[in-house]
């Protein structure tokens, strides 16, 4: 018989524990360089990672989708600010799934 | 006090994406045969998407619990790779027990927001994490609660918000770095094989492929572009 409360145990304590172990147990500047620059451009990898192809079915419509997106992208490289481009995204796609 | 309101600030746009997506996992949550207050229970104490989706799918199936261990170390690995990046830009204040109560909140986009900034400190750290957490919360109980009441054209147009804000914080940044441009468009070409090629995508859940193309993506970058000191910062 499975608890439930196990379960979450699990699953909230090891979510927690491969955060914040790291994340406390870190505490000088890492000076190699090779290191450096892994973790300069991990960031924007997953992100990237995560959004492509993944966006592209968020919605119902890969179109409508591709439509939100390219708009977020041309807001973003003006440099609109985080909720600016989500927002625009998502009227972009409210409006072509209406038209299409 | 300034830090902190600015952090909120920056992390509205984390929290309305965050509604969004916790409220259909709310919605398959309550599918699966779990009450509302579990539901809200297993996101206000884990505050991840893809490990509570991988969990519920556990749970509900009877899974073991060393199952339920493995599968959140794999989809969850990423984290750790952000946790010690972000430790090199954080404040001289930000260690100790701020570091244990505040590396809870470390979400992929929260971690974003944090590491586009020069200087990472405690307030403004804990004010990022306020709005995704309220959200996160808030949709998954409505989710539970109200189920399909939103038209699905809302909530499909929803579902983008939080990949909008992803590509708000790529594209800055890549419009500048022709290197950076060519890793993330390497991460996404693997991102895609392992999507896209059957063999990977049956075998590899999504989690771990993410991690996986960060990391190959991240070292190959480090070996064809290494950072010098001073640019890091540009």
């Amino acid at each position: 018989m499975n608890s439930f409360w196990i379960y979450l145990l699990i699953l909230a304590g090891s979510t927690y524990l491969i955060r914040a172990i790291p994340f406390a147990a870190v505490k000088q500047k890492i000076t190699n360089r090779f290191v450096r620059s892994f973790l300069y451009y991990i960031p924007y990898t997953v992100l990237a990672a995560m959004t492509f192809p993944a966006a592209l079915y968020a919605t119902g419509n890969i179109y409508a989708a591709a439509a939100g997106l390219l708009v977020g992208a041309v807001f973003a490289v003006l440099e609109k600010g985080l909720t600016v481009v989500a927002v625009a995204s998502c009227i972009t796609v409210f409006a072509a799934e209406a038209l299409l | 006090m300034k830090s902190f309101t600015r952090g909120i600030k920056s992390g509205v746009a984390i929290g309305l994406g965050y509604l969004s997506v916790s409220f259909s996992f709310g919605i398959l949550a309550v599918g699966f045969g779990f009450s509302w207050w579990q539901a809200l229970l297993i996101s206000m104490t884990t505050l991840t998407s893809a490990g509570q989706l991988a969990g519920i799918n556990i749970m509900a199936a009877s899974g073991g619990y060393i199952e339920m261990l493995i599968s959140q170390i794999t989809v969850n690995i990423r984290y750790s790779f952000m946790s010690v990046s972000l430790s090199q830009k954080t404040s001289d204040e930000f260690k100790g027990i701020k570091r244990w109560l505040l590396g809870f909140f470390m979400t992929d986009e929260i971690f974003a927001v944090a590491s586009a900034q020069n200087e990472v400190d405690t307030k403004f750290f804990a004010g990022l994490s306020v709005m995704p957490y309220i959200g996160w919360s808030l949709g998954t109980l409505s989710g539970a609660l109200l189920g399909n009441i939103l038209p699905q054209s809302v909530m499909n147009a929803l579902c983008l918000a939080i990949y909008g804000m992803f590509v708000a914080i790529i594209a800055p940044v890549a419009k500048k770095s022709l290197k950076l441009f060519a890793v993330i468009a390497f991460a996404v070409a693997l991102s895609c094989a392992f999507y896209y090629i059957p063999f990977l995508s049956k075998n590899v859940p999504s989690g771990l492929a993410i991690s996986i193309c960060a990391v190959a993506a991240a070292v190959l970058g480090a070996l064809l572009f290494p950072k010098s000191e001073e640019a890091e910062n540009e």
